[in-house]
């Protein structure tokens, strides 16, 4: 069993809902990223989502755009990344990471040489945001292989054929995109995604993340009621923004905004 | 039986052109170019939307487009007889409308409202705008903030027929930055806008699609040049950005194995010296904008920058029918830098008095160096794919003239 299968399966048990933190590798700096992971893993984060840096993050808002921007500057790619992966998993071998990213810096590096890399590095799920089903069948055979799980994104307008393929191609998690739009975009409808999992939860059995729109302690515990793990991002960047002068305040920002998030998710009995 | 392994069909059902093309896009987009898919395959076949097509192709663009012989131009370079498919005698001055024109209808009979596009050098944003205001439609048209900048005449074109320019301050501002933005404003609105792309790219069924709005070019070349010089011509000539018009005009060739097909891509400052726009000339293939096809990327495939003189060229991908006639060497790719561009504008505006834009132009400054090749016997098509109003500005500045 992957390594996030067996985490989610351990959380069906406890009933406890899943946080996924979203940060950008390499952003504001590649030394940020491997500190500012473990702590989040000690302010409550199961697993651990990292942004593979690109430079055309078509499916991203603002704020993930011009983190992806920021560690480009510096050299940011999908290598020092699966290196950033590799330096976490030396003192935690317990916290799954995933990886988000576009498909062609996986399609550069050659998807045999990227699914061996990444089990080196130890990365336990891949999400490319623009490779749907039609498109995936060959890098989710590769990654299946290398013990990795291909996570997909289901949306608010995919119907119930595409639940079922991403059942059948997906595993580990699916994750739900909870507006239709770009990620941080600022209208997510609770009832919307209450209807939609319905829908979801009749046609697979994996777990479900649900994520874009999720600022703040309050959505957080309302959308932890409603799937297995809730997504957030955008959110945290933002922290990285406004403070790039003192990594130091980013970091303690985030973790808080994370503690929070923990502590209203696990309030609600 | 029937022999059809000779004949062309692609792409496959799953929009394809060997590896190339495919579906590489957000889930959110999928209902959306099933929905555009669907529309496509039972329209394209209903002899109602095509008489519609035709009618507006003959009373609204002024087609068919001459093939003019350059009789003078000819006898200069001494070799192929030069026959120019005259799209820039199009209304709205380039090829751009053919596509247009074809898409609105679809998005009309789709029952879409919100029309969104990408424009690079403003022709396909123009192009975009005027049908929307023909139509009523709302209009929404993405530049990269540079591009609004050296093409200012089209942004004012576009504002006078209604349409909202956005200005895109992303990545390098430029053609690529404008489509990632047109996708992001597609993901969010997806439900009521329609997104007209402008090239033969992006995820199925686009490039076919629209190389079939456009290959009405192709189809009246060879109509005419049967009609005027009694056989097929021996070469096609015409530019590549993201390669419609080039599609549009070799597409009804395919078959007929002894016309050469020659696209030329923009070399800027020179492929040595990495300040290009010619991804099949010296990039490879990757994935970007819904397609995989060949780009212009750094070592970690990230999209690098590119240049080109006209800002119509200036875009790191290629539709990817194109990287798949070129790997089966079924067209020919080359490059033209912005210096022989320009030799290419002089040239067709002092032998011809025809001013074409800066992107055919390198199909002009590429005749230049082909046609004295040739036999006097051969025939060559070269596509003149706009007209050069748009570019008065940058000639101008480039050659120390202020008007």
């Amino acid at each position: 069993m992957s390594r996030l299968a067996s985490t989610f399966a351990e959380f069906k048990q406890s009933g406890h809902k899943a946080l996924i933190p979203f940060i950008t590798a390499g952003d504001p700096s590649r030394e940020f990223t491997v500190p500012m992971m473990h702590a989040m893993v000690e302010a409550g984060a199961d697993i651990i989502e990292l942004g593979v840096p690109f430079s055309d993050p078509m499916a991203d808002g603002p704020v993930i755009q011009r983190a992806s921007e920021r560690a480009l500057a510096h050299k940011m790619s999908l290598r020092h990344t699966l290196e950033v992966v590799s330096e976490f998993r030396s003192s935690n071998q317990n916290t799954p990471v995933v990886l988000m990213g576009y498909a062609n810096p996986i399609e550069a590096m050659g998807y045999e040489n990227f699914a061996q890399a990444a089990e080196n590095a130890g990365v336990d799920g891949v999400l490319t945001v623009d490779l749907p089903p039609e498109e995936a069948s060959e890098c989710a055979t590769l990654l299946k292989a290398h013990n990795i799980d291909q996570i997909f994104l289901l949306a608010p307008n995919s119907n119930i054929d595409r639940i079922k393929k991403m059942d059948a191609l997906g595993s580990g998690f699916l994750y739900y995109v909870s507006v239709k739009g770009v990620t941080g975009a600022g209208h997510l409808d609770t009832g919307d995604v209450k209807r939609k999992l319905t829908d979801i939860r009749a046609n697979t059995q994996l777990p479900v993340g649900i994520g874009f729109g999720i600022k703040d302690a309050e959505t957080a515990k309302v959308i932890a009621n409603l799937g297995d793990a809730v997504v957030v991002g955008s959110a945290l960047i933002s922290k990285i923004e406004e403070n790039l002068d003192s990594p130091e305040q980013a970091k303690q920002e985030i973790t808080e905004l994370l503690k929070s998030m923990r502590l209203a998710m696990d309030s609600q009995g | 039986m029937t022999e059809t392994t000779n004949s062309y069909d692609m792409p496959d059902e799953r929009g394809h052109f060997g590896p190339y093309g495919g579906l590489f896009i957000a889930e959110t987009l999928i209902p959306a170019v099933e929905e555009l898919d669907e529309a496509y395959q039972k329209y394209m076949t209903d002899p109602e939307f095509m008489a519609e097509l035709d009618k507006d192709f003959q009373h609204y663009v002024g087609r068919p487009s001459p093939l003019y012989h350059a009789e003078r131009w000819t006898r200069e370079l001494g070799g192929a007889q030069i026959y120019l498919k005259r799209e820039d005698l199009n209304h709205t001055g380039a090829h751009k409308i053919n596509n247009t024109i074809g898409q609105i209808l679809l998005a009309k009979r789709m029952g879409k409202k919100r029309i969104i596009a990408e424009t690079g050098a403003g022709q396909h944003g123009v192009a975009t705008a005027t049908v929307c205001a023909r139509l009523g439609l709302e209009c929404v048209v993405y530049m990269g903030a540079v591009d609004v900048v050296r093409q200012k005449l089209n942004v004012y074109r576009m504002q006078l027929l209604g349409a909202k320019v956005v200005a895109v301050e992303s990545g390098s501002k430029t053609l690529k930055d404008a489509l990632n933005e047109a996708i992001r404003d597609w993901v969010t609105n997806v439900d009521t806008t329609f997104y007209i792309i402008g090239t033969a790219a992006g995820p199925a069924p686009y490039p076919a699609m629209v190389r079939d709005f456009q290959s009405i070019i192709g189809r009246e070349a060879k109509q005419q040049c049967l009609a005027q010089a009694g056989k097929l011509p021996d070469a096609l000539l015409a530019c590549i950005g993201g390669g419609s018009n080039a599609i549009g005009l070799f597409y009804p060739f395919i078959d007929d194995a002894d016309v050469r097909m020659i696209g030329v891509e923009a070399a800027g400052d020179g492929i040595e010296t990495g300040r290009h726009s010619a991804p099949l000339c010296a990039g490879r293939p990757g994935i970007l904008h819904g397609n995989r096809t060949y780009l212009m990327e750094g070592d970690d495939g990230e999209i690098i920058e590119t240049h080109s003189i006209s800002a119509g060229l200036d875009y790191p991908g290629v539709g990817p029918e194109h990287a798949w006639l070129k790997d089966i060497g079924r067209a020919e790719y080359v490059s033209i830098t912005d210096d022989e561009a320009v030799e290419g504008f002089h040239a067709l505006t002092k032998m011809e008095g025809i001013i074409p834009a800066l992107e055919s132009s390198h199909a002009m400054a590429y005749t230049l160096k082909l046609a004295p090749t040739m036999k006097q016997d051969e025939i060559l098509i070269v596509n003149l794919s706009g007209r050069g109003d748009k570019d008065m500005h940058t000639m101008a500045e480039r050659e120390g003239i202020k008007i």
